[in-house]
């Protein structure tokens, strides 16, 4: 139940993501998939652009450069997308958190700054190399890994991915073992210690005592055409949130032009969440 | 002597059978709670009775539909049973689960099954929530398509 795209699926997510694209299509049955796919798109967009207009008043449509990003409330979601983030560490400035706060806001928890225990579903680090002394301020989160160690460690399959590669935990079934913690390269998890209270919950983010929790991309923002909490509140434009598999999408093109990286490339859990430069 | 007592022990016996059938019948009837809903938004998904005993039914099988495949509001959504559930105090705020009179309570209560769902989620809906429970389903074929899917999965249809 983890991962439900087909095997055919999986190929395709491979060979259209990042650095590998330039190599696909070399097979006939590529360029086949290839054009089944982009005519899928061209569908896709044209029915979630069809539902700008039925949707209407309350239900805010984001796009970005003419690309919607919408799947309506009701509607499953779309395995060919995989969500990702590219954040801009040129622009993210140090000392703000505005993300941070914005999460807070959205998804009900409430850390104090280098908490050990508290819920935490993003935090700001400043990192600096150490020979040269430069210093990066950067938001890091749930990385959105498509091959998360979170994913494979757990015992219940509370730990998910979901088939548009948002990586969450089905609360429903965690039994807190906290395993995926352990296994998590960029702490992003964190343990619910203690009740929450009625008027500290909120009605989109449930989480209570006795589960692991963990950013999963404003997943119900997602699901109504929104974008993650984060990105909206972020004042510099620092955090563009797109589809990764869509060649079209902002990200995507963004990704082409510039040099970008993941915290820690060398484990091979290729990250959702990209850097601009990390020292 | 022995007949009187005979006619005692009948007579005694008759009675407790007459005040057992009164109690019975009461215990059939009025005495089971009744939930509240505001019928002015709209029928229930499914009528009472059926609901008393699919609606943990539907609720998982929602559950998972939105864990897995991110389907949100319309009218199976859990907001969409507090839209028409919920029960105001006399200051005219909802009243959370720590109040006897949440609809969930109301019966569960009665039957004394404790449910988990209120230690995770938000037993009244957020002012600022963003995500109208009835917008998705504003559309009638949306909303009859729903419907059947549901009543497909409650009569033990494919998932």
């Amino acid at each position: 139940m983890t991962d439900m795209r087909t095997s055919d699926e999986r190929d395709d997510v491979q060979a259209t993501t990042g650095a590998q694209a330039e190599h696909a299509g070399n097979g006939a049955g590529n360029d086949a998939a290839r054009e089944l796919d982009v005519a899928r798109r061209a569908f896709l967009r044209n029915t979630a652009a069809a539902g700008v207009v039925a949707l209407g008043g309350g239900l805010t449509l984001y796009t970005i450069s003419g690309e919607v990003l919408a799947k309506k409330a009701e509607e499953p979601l779309d395995p060919k997308k995989r969500w990702g983030m590219l954040i801009d560490t040129t622009k993210c400035r140090e000392g703000c958190d505005k993300c941070v706060q914005a999460c807070k806001k959205e998804n009900g928890w409430d850390a104090e700054p280098g908490s050990r225990t508290d819920v935490q579903w993003i935090r700001k680090v400043e990192v600096r190399d150490p020979k040269t002394g430069f210093l990066a301020s950067l938001p890091v989160m749930c990385q959105h890994c498509a091959n998360p160690p979170c994913v494979d460690v757990c015992p219940t399959g509370a730990s998910m991915q979901r088939a548009d590669g948002i990586v969450r935990v089905d609360m429903h079934i965690c039994i807190g073992c906290r395993y995926c913690m352990m296994a998590c390269p960029y702490k992003a998890r964190s343990f619910v210690h203690e009740d929450i209270p009625e008027e500290k919950k909120r009605f989109h983010a449930p989480m209570g005592k006795g589960v692991v929790t963990s950013c999963d991309f404003c997943a119900h923002r997602i699901d109504v055409g929104q974008i993650p909490a984060c990105a909206e509140a972020c004042p510099e434009g620092a955090m563009l949130f797109g589809d990764l598999n869509d060649p079209d999408s902002a990200l995507a093109r963004r990704l082409k032009e510039i040099p970008s990286y993941q915290i820690r490339a060398d484990l091979g859990t290729d990250n959702g969440i990209r850097y601009t430069r990390l020292p | 002597m022995r007949a009187t007592g005979r006619k005692i022990i009948m007579a005694g016996l008759a009675g407790s059978v007459i005040m057992l059938s009164g109690m019975t019948a009461q215990a059939g009837g009025d005495i089971a709670p009744k939930v509240p809903i505001d019928r002015t938004k709209g029928e229930c998904v499914l009528p009472g009775d059926q609901m008393r005993r699919e609606h943990m039914k539907i609720l998982v099988h929602r559950r998972d539909d939105t864990m897995y495949q991110g389907i949100r509001g319309g009218k199976a959504a859990f907001s969409a049973c507090l839209n028409c559930h919920m029960v105001k105090d006399d200051a005219g705020k909802p009243v959370t689960i720590e109040s006897p009179r949440h609809f969930c309570r109301v019966c569960h209560d009665f039957a004394a099954v404790k449910v988990d769902c209120w230690s995770c989620h938000k037993s009244v809906p957020d002012d600022a929530g963003n995500i109208n429970a009835l917008k998705g389903a504003d559309k009638e074929a949306e909303k009859a398509s729903m419907f059947a899917r549901l009543m497909n999965f409650v009569q033990g249809g494919a998932k």
